[in-house]
């Protein structure tokens, strides 16, 4: 009974809430909302008694009385960016404060003809028949945030690369909540859309600003045509008020390569799940994450890759950094079809716990139904290695430097895989500013 | 420059140095022998202060100091080197990212201005021809992938880069085929001089062949033995250990 009461009462600001939401939009997009706002009234937010919740309690989100943040904050300038951003030359920007574009603070100049990345809303009003075979299509409305973030869809960014269309260009989608007075939500979304034989790399960033306490709900959806390379990033660097819980759902067709990489560096509690479908012979997917937790912050990582058709890849390495009273959760799942035969899936997860109070709590999940394929993962929690460290310090670099150089090197592995530079760049410096310690080489 | 008194060392809580003499000036070229088990390791990481080897009594003195109070970094700052028997494998590290890392806590420590990229890689370059080290091996991970022979070498190599003025080498022959040996034996040789002291640990005399000790000092059970010139290495390599042991004496160098 008292499970019931929660969801109620967790669930009424949201539902008071999204009255807000523009009324207009084409049908199809109003009832797909209601729907979702529905399945969302009716599932509440998840319980720990729930599988893929186990580990990591919403609970601090729920008690909270998160409002829909203004659409308009005022006080967001263009320096207050300047932490999240990355490179001048060769990057398309995109900013988004509390989910709405904003395009004063964007450059969306010097893209290839035909190529179109920028409002979601604006593409709603203007060409809904495009979005509306796409959009939601792949998200669903399975899980409470993905329903909710649904429900009140209304903006966001959309990516769309004509086949055979070659974007040299990073795109950089940055999405920066500003709180207003008392906590405040906001439900950005992306849909990215790569044709045949196109090529784009896209770069989703969360941040923050001010002190305030915040909820990011995020949702991307990413297309990839048949023989499409794409290559995302999710860089989630929230503020310590900030709470982030996110969704990723890619499809692959035939062909297609999809690499992922996901880097969480802060917000007190984030949750990132992962659904790519590999649907097409050929297709090849690689999912990489590093995450970063300190204090009692926590990271919950799901993934599922679902090998569908014969002869695809997968490959997944994720690494934690642990430290404090730090919490992280890892769940891979590899599902491989019946048709899927040839499958190659490969998963590794690394926690590295640099304290005694840090957990890690890591579960692979494999379900083969085919029966010629290669499949295998491998989870492995440690320390820093002694021998390590006395071996450097014996070359004289001092405790603090020997730490941060094997913590360098654990989580270099993930960065060095980063093919965007100044990104690349950018974060290998954050990391080293938030490491425990906070020493340098 | 190095003065050992009485030394006591154990290791997972066994006595393993009984209480060693040894005495060292610049310039000089010790070789510590010994049948396997006798502590010649032992003393070698008790100087270079690895954590698992506890000194119970005794003193070492280095260049007036007390090197036993220092940590494994102050040792390293102060001089002190140390080629390690198995050098450790470091995933992720780049080997001249490290050595350059190291150089620079050095020069630091001394008072030097730290060496830039440019600076560094002339180093480098200049050394590692020295050690015919293959380019490849300074930007990969320490040590990993290396075979045995170029571990070694990459020890030698951090030797000849970093300068110490003690050098001491943990078996640094063993497993050595005799071109690897020569080579390394080189650039040992190449940072002779009358300011440095290097003591060479090693189980067998081949080496000794071509880094010419001045003194030869024989180890069995946790004490020196028997200590002379370069003559008892060849003495030993006929005899084997055998008939030196229960022969102790003090050690005078």
């Amino acid at each position: 009974m008292t499970q019931l009461v929660e969801k109620v009462i967790g669930t009424e600001p949201y539902l008071a809430d999204v009255n807000r939401v523009r009324p207009d939009g084409p049908v199809w997009l109003r009832k797909t909302r209601a729907r979702a706002l529905a399945r969302f009234s009716d599932l509440g937010f998840p319980t720990t008694r729930e599988e893929d919740w186990r580990f990591t309690s919403v609970a601090p989100i729920v008690q909270r009385p998160f409002r829909l943040a203004p659409a308009d904050p005022a006080g967001v300038a263009a320096a207050d960016l300047a932490p999240a951003l990355f490179g001048d030359e060769g990057v398309v920007r995109l900013v988004f404060v509390n989910g709405r574009y904003a395009a004063a603070l964007s450059d969306v100049s010097g893209l290839p003809p035909g190529v179109e990345v920028g409002d979601l809303g604006a593409a709603l009003a203007s060409r809904p028949e495009a979005v509306e075979q796409h959009l939601t299509r792949l998200a669903g409305c399975a899980q409470a945030f993905t329903a909710l973030n649904t429900a009140f869809l209304e903006g966001g960014a959309l990516v769309v690369v004509p086949a055979g269309v070659v974007v040299e260009q990073a795109i950089h989608l940055l999405f920066v909540s500003a709180p207003g007075n008392g906590p405040t939500v906001s439900h950005p979304r992306v849909l990215v859309v790569a044709g045949e034989n196109s090529q784009v790399r896209v770069v989703e960033s969360y941040a923050g600003v001010g002190d305030g306490e915040y909820f990011t709900n995020a949702v991307t959806e990413v297309v990839a045509g048949p023989n499409a390379v794409v290559d995302h990033y999710k860089v989630q660097r929230e503020q310590a008020g900030g709470f982030h819980v996110g969704s990723l759902h890619v499809a692959l067709a035939r062909s297609a390569n999809v690499t992922s990489c996901a880097i969480a560096l802060g917000a007190a509690l984030s949750r990132n799940d992962i659904v790519a479908v590999l649907g097409g012979e050929g297709a090849e997917c690689t999912l990489n994450g590093l995450y970063l937790v300190d204090g009692t912050r926590l990271v919950d990582t799901h993934t599922t890759i679902d090998h569908t058709q014969p002869h695809c890849d997968s490959h997944e390495v994720y690494k934690g950094i642990l430290s404090g009273r730090g919490q992280g959760v890892f769940n891979g799942k590899i599902i491989v079809r019946p048709d899927a035969q040839k499958t190659d899936a490969k998963q590794t997860n690394r926690a590295l716990l640099l304290s005694d109070e840090a957990q890690i709590n890591t579960k692979p999940q494999l379900e083969i139904f085919a029966d010629d394929v290669k499949c295998t993962h491998g989870a492995a929690v440690g320390q820093l290695d002694d021998d390590a460290i006395f071996y450097l310090r014996s070359r004289g670099l001092d405790l603090a430097q020997a730490r941060t150089l094997l913590i360098q090197a654990f989580a270099g592995d993930i960065l060095g895989r980063i093919r965007i530079e100044p990104l690349r760049e950018r974060l290998e410096a954050e990391m080293l500013k938030q490491l425990p310690g906070n020493g340098t080489v | 420059m190095l003065e050992i008194t009485d030394l006591k060392v154990q290791a997972a809580g066994n006595e393993i140095l009984h209480g060693l003499n040894l005495s060292v000036k610049a310039g000089e070229v010790h070789a510590i022998m010994g049948p396997n088990g006798s502590g010649k390791s032992t003393l070698a990481r008790a100087l270079s202060g690895h954590p698992e080897y506890q000194v119970t009594a005794g003193a070492v003195r280095y260049l007036g100091e007390d090197l036993l109070a220092m940590a494994p970094e102050d040792r390293a700052r102060a001089g002190v080197f140390m080629a390690f028997q198995y050098p450790v494998e470091i995933a992720g590290v780049n080997n001249s990212y490290f050595l350059k890392a190291a150089l620079n806590a050095l020069r630091k420590h001394r008072g030097e201005p730290e060496l830039d990229a440019m600076e560094f890689m002339t180093l480098v370059r200049e050394k590692a021809k020295l050690l015919e080290l293959d380019a490849s091996m300074l930007n990969r991970p320490v040590n990993e992938g290396f075979s045995g022979g170029e571990k070694k070498r990459n020890e030698i190599f951090h030797m000849a880069v970093l300068e110490p003025k003690l050098a001491i080498l943990d078996e640094t022959d063993s497993g050595l085929d005799i071109d690897a040996l020569k080579i390394v034996a080189h650039g040992v040789n190449a940072l002779r001089s009358p300011d440095r002291a290097i003591i060479v640990v090693t189980h067998y005399q081949r080496l000794l062949n071509y880094i010419v000790p001045d003194f030869v000092h024989v180890l069995s059970d946790g004490r020196i033995v028997k200590s002379g010139g370069k003559e008892l290495a060849l003495e030993l390599e006929d005899k084997g250990y055998g008939w030196l042991e229960g022969e102790p004496t003090g050690a005078k160098a």
